[in-house]
């Protein structure tokens, strides 16, 4: 049998040229850059420039408010990641019962997709303003003096409440498909087999889920990490003080705010690393356990 | 085709007209935005419409960190403005980038305008300049921190603006509180209490001259008269007496604009935009107050706000249209409609005076606060400061200054880390000058 292929070596070459230009432009080439200045400090016209050696990756590794921001990216993470999937499912789960008006429930579920993450932070910091906004006046009904901007952990779960908010729609459309291409036959047996619809959930229906909840898992904490700058930007208003912020909007303050670009930079490296290790964590530990049909 | 011959030569005619009268075109980059933004334009207008060799063309860039990192990336990119405002704690990363701008006292005299820095009243003189007392770039937008009550509210208190913020303690705001008013609050505790408290009060805020003699400073901010201060505000908020709405400027002049807070400390550059709104109480401004305990003898303010740098690298033409631009930006006329517009103080004594003979401040009296702030006697810690990466030192006394309202920390821990972080900070600014 002879395999297809091309008659030349040059076509596969050409053909590949673009996408790894852009790949070689837009990637390779600023994270070069981004190793080279974490190794000096530099005047941000140009200048004059000292080279530090690993100065600023010592002093950001021994600085305890990098820490805390660490600290604080990985719990606004998981949580965002934990709560988009969980909420998510549940609700994808719901709907793939329905039967009747399922369409109409899909399009309301995803509408919020379309909303641009500072539109959504926007939408945040109006619902949660000090003197009028609703979900502040419906904090302070249960008795929690809810201050966006002022305490630390009101604009954190604020900051949550509206990154999850937004992302469910993205989940629920994949879980929903997911659901949806289980068998009929598979489900039935099943039926068959255990009556209780809770654990036919967790013995059938969650398994074979799995590639898709994996996928979704690498894509959410993606999200989480660094999508989630929109909302973070708008909801502490330009000014980060003393709300919380993740890593990837430290690299914005220290760089562009504050343009410290040898610092900046060596934050950014580290955040390069940290996503290296995550997706060989990912997809040489976690991608085994996973059966794909 | 004998038409199409004479339209040919027409246009080619046309054209070279507009070759030798082309006008010189420059850019200004700057950070007003909406009325300010406004204000920005009409002034372009005018000085484009008061002669025919010139066209300046400004560009709202976003915020004062925007604008300038804008700034900076198209500077590195051979793309600059001619014209670029920089903000107050920008001015030592743009003046110590020498080569990256002209100085604005160079520019003019080359291009054959007279310039004393006499002109310039005192509280604007040298903030912009370099240890040599010579002016690098051209103060525009200039205000200073002052202290706004709402009239209505101290009458039904019974009180007057305190002088001294022992008198506040004591009297003004148990009055204002039992009036059912929150007594205080302010918008900008980097600037208002602590460079400007430095300042009232003259003390050093930093080593080498507040920072102007060289970059190896050491910030001088963990002082027992500012920790006192600190104490005594977060001592006033746990009584009602304070209320701090978070680090946002906005956030805490709308409650004084609800009329629920009483006293106000903000700009003088916030009296047009305070005018224009039509608040539901009468309102006036007075002089920040200052602790009789740290001085008899209170000293001026130094200015906020920013400033215009022209940019190096343009032709000697161009050059030569910022530098006509600058003339007519501080001519009495221009800085009068300025003042008046916007509230920012005239930064010529020339422009103070014209303000004063037409009567302005009989109109609004509050409109001279902030000028006269700047114009009380001033002493060795009043000209300003120049640090380095002040962008991020600002950011660090926000976020522990912060952390001391919302009971995270304490006043001595908050401090040292201020120090600490702000240190490590400069040190490292100073590096980038190697």
């Amino acid at each position: 049998m002879k395999s297809a292929g091309f008659t030349t070596r040059w076509l596969p070459i050409l053909l590949l040229v673009p996408q790894l230009s852009i790949i070689a432009i837009f990637f390779y080439w600023p994270a070069i850059y981004a190793m080279q200045s974490s190794f000096y400090l530099q005047d941000p016209f140009g200048f004059g420039s000292t080279f530090v050696g690993l100065e600023n990756y010592s002093s950001l590794l021994s600085s305890s408010e990098y820490m805390k921001v660490t600290r604080f990216t990985v719990v606004f993470t998981a949580l965002v990641t934990f709560f988009s999937l969980a909420l998510a499912l549940l609700l994808a789960v719901k709907a793939d019962n329905v039967l009747r008006g399922a369409k109409t429930y899909r399009t309301l579920l995803m509408w919020v997709y379309a909303v641009a993450p500072p539109v959504a932070g926007f939408i945040g910091v109006m619902m949660f303003n000090q003197s009028w906004g609703p979900l502040t006046e419906l904090a302070r009904s249960i008795g929690w003096d809810f201050k966006l901007g002022v305490n630390f952990n009101d604009t954190a779960s604020a900051m949550i409440l509206v990154s999850v908010w937004k992302q469910v729609p993205v989940n629920f459309i994949f879980f929903l498909s997911g659901l949806q291409s289980i068998p009929k036959s598979v489900r039935e047996a099943a039926l068959i087999d255990n009556r209780s619809s809770f654990g036919r959930f967790w013995d059938v229906t969650f398994p074979l889920l799995a590639p898709t909840g994996f996928f979704l898992l690498i894509i959410n904490i993606t999200y989480s990490l660094f999508d989630t700058f929109g909302v973070i930007d708008t909801m502490v208003k330009g000014e980060p003080g003393n709300n919380p912020m993740t890593l990837v909007y430290k690299v914005y303050v220290d760089g562009f705010r504050g343009n410290d670009l040898g610092g900046s930079s060596a934050q950014s490296v580290i955040l390069m690393v940290l996503v290296l290790a995550l997706t060989i964590f990912q997809f040489r530990l976690v991608e085994r356990r996973i059966h794909y049909t | 085709m004998k038409n199409f011959k004479l339209g040919v030569s027409v246009a080619a005619l046309v054209m070279a007209a507009n070759a030798a009268f082309a006008e010189t075109e420059i850019t200004w980059w700057h950070a007003m935005g909406g009325a300010l933004g406004e204000t920005v334009n009409e002034i372009a207008e005018k000085f484009n419409a008061s002669q025919d060799d010139y066209t300046i063309t400004p560009v709202f860039k976003g915020t004062y960190e925007e604008t300038l990192t804008a700034g900076i990336a198209a500077f590195r990119a051979g793309e600059q403005p001619n014209v670029m405002q920089v903000f107050d704690a920008g001015a030592a990363t743009v003046i110590g980038a020498k080569g990256a701008t002209v100085p604005v006292q160079d520019l003019l005299s080359d291009n054959g305008i007279d310039f004393n820095i006499e002109d310039y009243i005192a509280g604007v003189r040298y903030f912009y300049a370099d240890s040599d007392g010579k002016m690098i770039g051209m103060p525009f937008n200039s205000s200073t921190p002052i202290m706004y009550y709402n009239m209505d509210a101290l009458a039904a208190a019974g009180v007057e603006p305190p002088k001294t913020w022992e008198e506040f303690q004591s009297t003004t705001a148990p009055a204002l509180k039992e009036a059912g008013y929150i007594p205080l609050s302010q918008s900008h505790l980097p600037w208002i209490f602590t460079e400007n408290f430095h300042s009232r009060h003259n003390l050093p805020f930093a080593t080498n001259n507040n920072g102007y003699d060289g970059t190896d400073t050491q910030i001088l901010v963990n002082n027992d008269a500012i920790k006192a201060h600190f104490t005594a505000v977060s001592e006033w908020k746990e009584n009602g007496m304070f209320e701090w709405y978070g680090t946002g400027w906005g956030d805490n002049q709308t409650p004084f604009e609800e009329g629920k807070v009483a006293i106000w400390l903000g700009s003088s550059g916030s009296f047009g935009g305070l005018s224009k709104k039509d608040l539901p109480f009468e309102f006036s401004a007075t002089l920040l107050p200052y602790w009789e305990s740290v001085t008899t003898e209170p000293t001026q303010t130094f200015i906020g706000g920013a400033s215009l740098f022209a940019m190096a690298g343009k032709s000697a033409e161009e050059n030569k249209a910022t530098a006509e631009f600058f003339r007519f930006l501080t001519s009495p006329e221009i800085q009068y409609f300025w003042h008046a517009e916007t509230g920012y103080v005239p930064i010529t004594n020339a422009a103070y005076e014209l303000a004063k003979s037409d009567g302005h401040y009989d109109r609004a009296p509050a409109a001279e606060v902030g000028i006269q702030q700047l114009s009380l006697p001033g002493g060795d810690n009043t000209k300003g400061y120049r640090m380095g990466f002040y962008v991020q030192i600002r950011d660090v006394m926000n976020r522990e200054y912060g952390r001391i309202l919302t009971g995270e920390t304490s006043v001595e821990d908050a401090f040292a880390t201020i120090e600490k972080e702000a240190n490590e900070l400069l040190a490292r600014f100073a590096k980038t000058q190697g």
